[in-house]
């Protein structure tokens, strides 16, 4: 083929990504440093940094750096330990193994709105939820847990939206483990833990590695559970910094304030993409 | 208790064990279904009503309070919209880069894949501001726009993966015979690759119709999809249990079911190849 005609079939969809990287990202830049107000476009002047100092000393910004940080570190670890933890689990043959398969999976296709809301009413509210109702009959107060515990209600969400993804790519991991490898391992007398600790984790560091590069892109975008859930609150306790640009644009406005804080979202995630590309590259054969 | 014994007990022990942990994490999900075939009042009733006599009002219902058909008319169009179009410019970009890799292919594929690095939060602003300038807020157009870009990265991505793995002596064949290029994808490439194309498109719907960042901050009414509507139900006033959880089971059943059967494809796509 000419190579005239692969540049040309390849185009458009280089064209199309290329402007839609670079033109919203140098407007976010460039409305990051001037002055902004919609209704005196003349008085918008350039003005640094002052939009990133007003961001970063705002009274939500460490709340919202610091719950985006918990919020990452501790599904992550929900989800990679218990989804190694299952996959092992239910790799073996037993009774119902694919109805059980499908069970574990499902969370991870229910749309975050619809997620946030079972949970914020059916299984969280304080008086006729699931769990108010556990406390109860176990003759204890129950607990009001989006007030009382907002983060923690987000990461139980958040965690059993990405546990099934966890699950997912372990198992289709697993399914490609040696089993004659295992089968040796058996008869030198090596036990369940030890093939588990020997042979099942090194088999999966990379889908682990994997795994948590792809939920930490998803996790640091974490914003309908909130929106839909908490709110924010209450005070900041469960903003993230997701929430509070998107605070800072649409609800009050404020598209200079707004656009420093996405840049500052930005670097963030180029941060752990940096990591991820490569570790994908690595294992890329073109 | 001989060795066979023992290995059936263990066996035993497993599954119920999987089991065990299975029910309890789909039992919100069991429970949405439920509860959408109760009155109100058995939906928030404690203890919990478990024996009660179905009724199908909460489904009429949601179509009154919420206009669900508008909405899902939404989310089809988007989703479907957005994956056709993303199909479109897709598989000519894959095409070319699975027969005719040159040096710079496999630059050109990592840099697709660092656009989806991009946290939409990043770039919230312009874009609600050139949809204000250009009266795409609360539009399909600005949606279907904004999801095609959004997976165009995935959809290259597998698309690429798939036509890698052809045999390329059918296309050589094709080409003794006189074909063109646009012969060879539309009459030789496409028909062998349906398979792995409708796989695609699956998992592009998936994400579309699941999406909830753009639906939530462009849209209001008009062109709000099933996500958007169903945000509507956090509002404190009342307690709409059933409604909410008929319209929730609308809302996902579809995909779920989609889901169970693209797991492969999903695991691939959303790992971008590098879990098989």
């Amino acid at each position: 083929m000419k190579r005239s005609i692969t540049r040309l079939l390849m185009a458009p969809s280089v064209i199309l990504l290329l402007a839609w990287m670079i033109i919203p990202l140098s407007m976010t830049i460039y409305f990051s440093t001037i002055q902004f107000s919609s209704y005196n476009p003349d008085q918008n002047g350039f003005v640094g940094w002052q939009n990133f100092e007003f961001f970063i000393t705002d009274p939500a910004f460490i709340p919202a750096v610091s719950n985006t940080l918990i919020l990452l570190l501790s599904v992550l670890f929900i989800t990679v330990v218990f989804g190694v933890m299952l996959s092992a689990l239910i790799d073996k043959p037993f009774f119902g193994q694919g109805i059980v398969r499908v069970l574990l999976i499902s969370p991870f296709f229910i749309m975050p709105t619809v997620n946030a809301l079972i949970w914020k009413n059916m299984m969280m509210n304080p008086v006729y939820g699931i769990f108010a109702w556990i406390s109860q009959s176990l003759g204890l107060e129950p607990i009001d847990w989006l007030s009382s515990y907002p983060l923690m209600s987000i990461i139980i969400m958040v965690s059993w939206q990405w546990l099934p993804f966890a699950i997912l790519v372990f198992v289709t991991a697993l399914q490609s483990q040696d089993t004659e490898q295992k089968e040796a391992a058996q008869m030198d007398g090596a036990t369940g833990w030890h093939i588990f600790r020997y042979l099942t984790i090194p088999h999966l560091a990379r889908p682990i590695a994997v795994v948590v590069m792809i939920e930490t892109i998803f996790l640091l975008a974490v914003f309908a559970e909130i929106l839909v859930s908490t709110g924010g609150g209450p005070g900041y306790d469960s903003t993230n910094l997701t929430y509070l640009i998107y605070n800072q644009a649409l609800l009050q406005f404020d598209v200079a304030a707004a656009s420093a804080g996405g840049l500052l979202a930005v670097v963030l995630a180029n941060i752990v993409a940096f990591f991820l590309i490569r570790a994908v590259g690595k294992n890329l054969t073109v | 208790m001989t060795l066979n014994q023992q290995r059936k007990l263990k066996t035993f022990i497993t599954g119920l064990f999987a089991w065990t942990i299975a029910l309890v994490l789909f039992f919100p999900i069991f429970w949405m279904f439920v509860t959408s075939f109760k009155t109100e009042l058995q939906a928030i009733s404690i203890p919990p009503t478990l024996i009660f006599e179905p009724t199908l009002d909460n489904y009429s219902e949601v179509q009154e309070r919420s206009d669900y058909i508008h909405h899902a008319f939404n989310s089809i169009v988007t989703a479907f919209g957005s994956t056709i179009l993303a199909l479109i410019i897709a598989v000519p970009a894959a095409f070319s880069m699975a027969f005719a890799p040159g040096k710079r292919t496999k630059d050109v594929l990592l840099w697709m894949l660092s656009t989806k690095m991009l946290p939409a939060v990043g770039v919230l602003v312009p874009i609600y501001i050139l949809c204000r300038d250009y009266g795409l807020l609360d539009s399909k157009t600005a949606l279907v726009i904004i999801f095609t870009l959004m997976n165009l990265p995935i959809v290259v991505w597998m698309l690429f993966s798939y036509f890698k793995d052809l045999p390329k002596e059918i296309l050589e064949a094709a080409r003794m015979d006189g074909a063109t290029p646009w012969d060879e994808v539309v009459k030789v490439v496409l028909p062998l690759s349906m398979g792995a194309i409708s796989s695609t498109a699956l998992l592009s719907i998936v994400l579309c119709w699941n999406e909830s960042f753009w639906s939530l901050t462009l849209t209001a009414s008009d062109a709000a999809p099933l996500t958007a509507m169903i945000a509507s139900y956090s509002s404190p006033e009342g307690l709409f249990w059933a409604k909410l959880s008929a319209a929730s089971t609308l809302a996902c059943a579809p995909i779920v079911v989609f889901g169970w059967f693209c797991q492969k494809q999903l695991v691939q796509g959303l790992t971008f190849g590098a879990v098989k």
